[in-house]
């Protein structure tokens, strides 16, 4: 039977059994299932909170739920998707299954650091949700001083800490990466041969390091304030409190590159192997990572326009932000110009680089009009801000992360999916996706403020159009959920290359064996050499 | 044509048609590249669709040239883009030398207004149309936003400071004002309404409103609180003299020379060894707790009042 010879006698799924076997592993591959189970878990939690918001929203008044369990929803909706669902997803849980495999090591540098990671995670993560369970915060997940130091009576110190306490998780893991992709690279695999995947989470990993450690402090402070009336923030205190949002927003304007860049380095992967072609301009683009992450940590002040800076202050972070616009510009056009002359596919990862390269154009050219200052002074802190960010991080980092998990999922769990059901829900999301966040561009425009439980009479059909739209995108989430938990069962055997790509993870078997290779891989090939050297890949 | 959708706020002001221009640029820069890409995609997906299952793409690995140009032209719309922005905030940072002052004060969940002419609102706000309009604001516990959308125009109002924007309305009617900077459990609540009146209308209005002004109650606040025993208008007291004092340089004991704006007279009176006049001790009690930040904003005004013509303080 052929499925024997593909599906080797011993991976790293069957390389042992039993709950310890998980809990203990120091596999890279099996702590990015971990992970995989610890993100999709606060994805839901955060989605439940989504629908809630979406459905109060329906009608003008605040008729669903009172304005305190209103403002509890949208602050933990946020806290859980950015710090447990966004940050992590594509770093934690592709980036640690790819990351060794990619460049033709056993694993990641730093194993047992690794698990410990995710258990930081995950302590940080529960921690989090008893903060929810035991009442909820109600300062939104930006935590603006004083509300959040002197006003709220809610759990912000007990939410802030979990928060605290998985940053240290972000800070290991980034350590992890830029050691592995410096040290472990197998024989033959320059800087300049990795797949670009990697030059992103290697940029992103900087960011993690470099940043993580400002909205530690930053939380110490707010508890520091809140429990012994330090004055950092509170003016009735002597403090100051644009400087919390200065502290707040240098860790949180790089932390959306964290979140994005990331889902970029999967597209070139995905758009690559569905061309099978070379991304044009790979040193653009791998530079274009490093770009972004530098002028990224420069660009903080844009959330402030309207908060009391100063108008030069505004000034230079206007254009630094119009700056960092233009590699972001770059990518979208290598990735566009690399389906010239390929062999394109339309196949379910391909819809969702489609539909990433899409929406993060639409999000991308948003954040022009908020970097605008004249325009910024109009939208921000409106809906049109809701859109934009949305556009990036749903329409970027999600379409990005359910496209890599689509594209490696046979390599992860040796089985393929349903593809129609997988192309039928990558339709509906992208569908459900515009609906429910483009009108929310007009009701910015229009004025709508964020954050508003209750809402004047005329901003109500646009609002109804979202909140359709967003059941719309709930049940092209749930779908992957059950196709994906069918296949690990019924799926069919997926063989070690089912693409017909080229990359080192796909001259492995599918699940790859615990040490991943049997012998270390020689690298004599650049990236994505599909011209040359395809007949030796394609399985 | 159904117009059941919106798709712009009213326009009531000078500077939202300056707003919705660059707006519309905008708009056309947008929707001219997301069409590009997305065309360029649809077109390459078909026109390149994978033939077998065993074909691969030509071997293009980039163009300096194309990475240039794609560069270098988003850069320069981008600064165009820039330069147009900047020059739409300068004119909504610079208030015109005339306006017509108006103070808020934020609070939990309400807006409160206080006229020069000593009127006093809540939760709306009535201007006249035409007049340059600057409001003047602060908050007495969290960080609120004043935002009129017909206008344009949003500020955030700090504790501990004041922050202004300034409009000219074009139109008469009433327009929502929304705080937009999130402030707790009734946010959604604390919203008003601008009322701009003809000039004729407004002045009735106005005159409509209560014994004294802003200015003269700040004057009687000052004697009550025996300010006046120190600073006398003579140069003789024991503080200096306020007169003529606001807008002017001040040289402090430190060597540094400020503006006295509003900041700087609020500062002084709550925290007077802050910033110590040079040539003066440093022996003023604080004010703090004792006076509201209405009553400080009635100071101001009184202290804005000592310059040609000074309100005697009765």
């Amino acid at each position: 039977m052929s499925s024997t010879v593909l599906s080797p006698p011993r991976h790293y799924l069957n390389d042992g059994y039993g709950v310890k076997s998980w809990l203990l592993t120091r596999d890279h591959k099996r702590i990015a299932l971990l992970y995989l189970a610890g993100v999709t878990f606060f994805f839901f939690v955060g989605g439940a909170m989504a629908v809630l918001i979406r459905l109060e929203l329906a009608t003008p008044p605040g008729d669903l739920v009172s304005d305190e369990t209103y403002n509890k929803l949208f602050t933990m909706h946020g806290v859980m998707m950015v710090f447990f669902f966004l940050i992590p997803a594509i770093p934690a849980v592709i980036g640690n299954f790819l990351v060794p495999i990619m460049i033709g090591a056993k694993d990641l540098a730093l194993p047992k650091i690794n698990l410990l990671s995710w258990y930081i995670y995950m302590v940080g993560g529960l921690f989090t949700l008893y903060a929810l369970i035991a009442g909820g915060v109600d300062t939104g997940w930006t935590f603006y001083a004083p509300f959040s130091t002197a006003s709220s009576t809610t759990n912000v110190i007990p939410t802030a800490l979990g928060i605290f306490i998985t940053g240290f998780s972000s800070i290991l893991t980034g350590l992890n990466f830029i050691v592995t992709i410096h040290r472990m690279r197998a024989p033959g695999m320059t800087w300049f041969r990795m797949p670009l995947f990697l030059w992103s989470i290697y940029a992103t990993s900087l960011i993690n390091v470099l940043g993580t450690p400002v909205i530690a402090i930053t939380i110490l402070l707010v508890a520091a304030e809140r429990l012994f009336h330090f004055g950092f923030f509170n003016p009735a205190l002597g403090g100051d409190p644009v400087l919390f949002q200065h502290l707040f927003w240098f860790y949180s304007h790089p932390a959306v590159y964290i979140m994005v860049l990331p889902a970029m380095g999967v597209i070139s992967e995905l758009v690559a192997a569905g061309c099978r072609k070379p991304v044009f301009g790979y040193t653009f683009v791998a530079f274009a990572s490093l770009a972004i992450a530098v002028v990224g940590f420069l660009v903080w002040g844009h959330h402030m326009f309207v908060a009391g800076e100063s108008v030069y202050a505004a000034l230079i972070f206007s254009i630094l932000s119009f700056i960092v616009a233009v590699p972001s510009a770059v990518k979208v056009f290598n990735w566009t110009a690399t389906m010239y002359q390929g062999a394109v596919s339309w196949e379910t990862p391909m819809l969702y680089a489609y539909g990433f390269i899409g929406l993060f154009t639409i999000g991308g050219l948003t954040g022009l009009f908020l970097a605008a200052i004249g325009i910024d002074v109009h939208v921000t802190d409106t809906y049109f801000v809701i859109a934009h960010f949305h556009y990036i991080m749903v329409g970027g980092t999600i379409m990005g992360y359910l496209g890599g998990l689509h594209f490696w999922w046979p390599k992860m769990t040796g089985r393929l999916y349903n593809e129609g059901m997988a192309k039928v829900s990558a339709v509906i999301i992208f569908v459900g996706f515009n609906l429910t966040f483009f009108p929310q561009f007009i009701l910015g425009y229009l004025g709508m403020p964020r954050r508003y439980h209750a809402y004047p009479p005329e901003f109500q059909v646009l609002n109804v159009l979202s909140s359709a739209g967003a059941s719309i995108l709930g049940i092209g989430y749930l779908i992957p959920m059950i196709y994906l938990m069918w296949s690990l069962r019924y799926g069919r055997l997926a063989g070690s290359n089912p693409w017909g790509a080229v990359g080192l993870e796909w001259t492995t078997t599918s699940p790859p064996p615990t040490e991943n290779f049997e012998t270390t891989p020689v690298v004599t090939w650049e990236a994505y050499d599909y011209g040359s050297t395809v007949e030796g890949h394609v399985a | 044509m159904w117009t059941g959708i919106p798709l712009f706020p009213e326009t009531a002001s000078t500077m939202a048609s300056r707003v919705d221009a660059l707006y519309l640029f905008l708009l056309g820069v947008a929707g001219f590249f997301s069409l590009l890409i997305a065309g360029l995609i649809v077109f390459y997906a078909v026109r390149y669709r994978r033939q077998s299952p065993r074909s691969v793409g030509a071997t293009i690995h980039g163009s300096v040239t194309l990475e240039l140009t794609w560069t270098i032209i988003p850069f320069l719309i981008t600064m165009v883009i820039f330069i147009w922005g900047a020059s739409v905030f300068f004119a909504m940072a610079r208030p015109p030398d005339d306006t017509l002052d108006i103070y808020v004060v934020g609070k939990q969940w309400m807006w409160k207004f206080q006229h020069l002419d000593g009127q006093r609102e809540i939760n709306e706000l009535h201007v006249p149309l035409g007049r340059p309009t600057k409001l003047i604001m602060t908050s007495e516990d969290v960080i609120h936003d004043v935002f009129v959308p017909a206008f344009r125009v949003k500020a955030d109002v700090l504790p501990g400071r004041y922050t202004n924007i300034w409009f000219q309305p074009t139109k008469a009617g009433r327009y929502h004002l929304f705080c937009a900077e999130y402030c707790g459990t009734r946010h959604s609540g604390m919203i008003g309404e601008v009322v701009v009146m003809e000039p004729t209308e407004y002045q009735a209005w106005l005159s409509g409103g209560p014994e004294g002004s802003l200015a003269e109650n700040g004057a009687k606040l000052f004697e009550s609180l025996a300010c006046n025993t120190c600073h006398r208008p003579d140069a003789q007291g024991r503080g200096p003299t306020l007169d003529g004092l606001f807008g002017k340089m001040v040289k402090l004991q430190s060597g540094e020379t400020i503006t006295a704006d509003e900041a700087y007279v609020r500062e002084s009176i709550l925290n007077p060894s802050a910033k110590i006049t040079a040539g003066y001790q440093p022996i003023m009690p604080t004010f703090q707790g004792l006076v509201t930040e209405e009553q400080l904003l009635e100071l101001i005004e009184y202290v804005k009042s000592l310059q040609a013509t000074p309100v005697a303080a009765r």
